[in-house]
């Protein structure tokens, strides 16, 4: 009993030295996932936001083709950002569909206008509810999905030239 | 070149980074039935803003909250009980969008803690009362 009190304060300075060890070097993870990866597509039926693109629904998704779904925004800084990645994931054989959050066709407009439209299809979720029935924290996100509708992946903030690649091959894994 | 730098900073435009969209109109308005708006507001509270993260949905000014509340308040006027309201955004968010976490294995110890440490307390309370009680 003697023994063991003794050795209480060392085991407790151990305990809490490996907790506070396992949160330094655990690597910081500050972002919101959504719990929606691995499984189907939310339901939804959006308006077109621009008069150059056709609008969006889920049922779209289900047609055997893996494709990105953008979440993005004209007032969103790092969208402006990942444009060019975008075009580049295009280019390079990518469908990539929009959903544009709570923004303005005329905005939108200038926005394609100036950065390029890398989009097939473009929504208008004026009310953010698509975006919350994703799961989605933030604009901008990138979601991978399969040909049946269902999301693979989320990429979450601005696609940068270094995740193309994988985005590439995710929508390849995706399809085979 | 101070000069310069100066009236840079006077005609520099603040680069926008949020909707120029008004908020829902149910993100700040109260629900008619003030039942439903205390439902809507106690369920607002325990619920986490994503983007702000330090903040529920009631306290934050971030549009997206803004949005968040618009949903509860109208989910509620349908007739949904908040439970459900919570558990669809739990299979969104994680756990992480609810300031009431669930018992589970992981938060075990988040909820056993303060027993432990009253229990713990209790333990060195006595021993030290008992000593005393001998020396006097």
């Amino acid at each position: 009993m003697r023994g063991m009190r003794l050795w209480l304060p060392l085991a407790a300075f151990a305990i809490l030295f490996v907790v506070v060890a396992i949160g330094l070097l655990r690597p910081n993870d500050h972002l919101v996932h959504s719990g929606m990866v691995g499984k189907e597509l939310p339901k939804f039926t959006l308006p077109k936001m621009v008069p150059e693109a056709p609008g969006l629904a889920s049922a779209s998704f289900a047609d055997g083709k893996p494709r990105l779904l953008n979440v993005f925004a004209s007032w969103c800084i790092p969208c402006m950002a990942e444009s060019p990645q975008l075009l580049a994931l295009r280019q390079q054989g990518a469908e990539i569909d929009a959903i544009a959050v709570r923004d303005q066709p005329q905005a939108v407009q200038a926005f394609l206008q100036r950065f390029g439209n890398p989009y097939d299809r473009i929504g208008d979720d004026r009310e953010s509810a698509v975006q919350l029935a994703l799961g989605s924290s933030g604009v901008p996100e990138t979601y991978v999905i399969d040909g049946k509708g269902r999301i693979v992946e989320q990429h979450i903030g601005d696609v940068r030239a270094e995740d193309v690649p994988d985005l590439l091959a995710a929508l390849k894994k995706a399809g085979g | 070149m101070k000069r310069l730098i100066a009236l840079a900073l006077i005609v520099a435009a603040p680069a926008l980074a949020d909707t120029p969209l008004p908020p829902a109109a149910l993100a700040n308005t109260q629900l008619s039935d003030p039942h439903k708006e205390a439902e809507a507001r106690a369920l607002m509270e325990t619920l986490r803003c994503v983007v702000c993260q330090g903040q529920s949905i009631a306290q934050s000014d971030a549009d997206m909250a803004g949005q968040m509340r618009a949903m509860v308040r109208s989910r509620i006027a349908a007739g949904e009980k908040p439970a459900q309201i919570r558990d669809w955004l739990i299979g969104r968010y994680g756990d992480y969008v609810s300031y009431d976490p669930p018992l589970s294995p992981l938060t075990a110890p988040l909820w056993l803690m303060p027993l432990i440490l009253l229990g713990a307390g209790a333990w060195i309370a006595r021993a030290s009362f008992k000593r005393r009680r001998r020396q006097g």
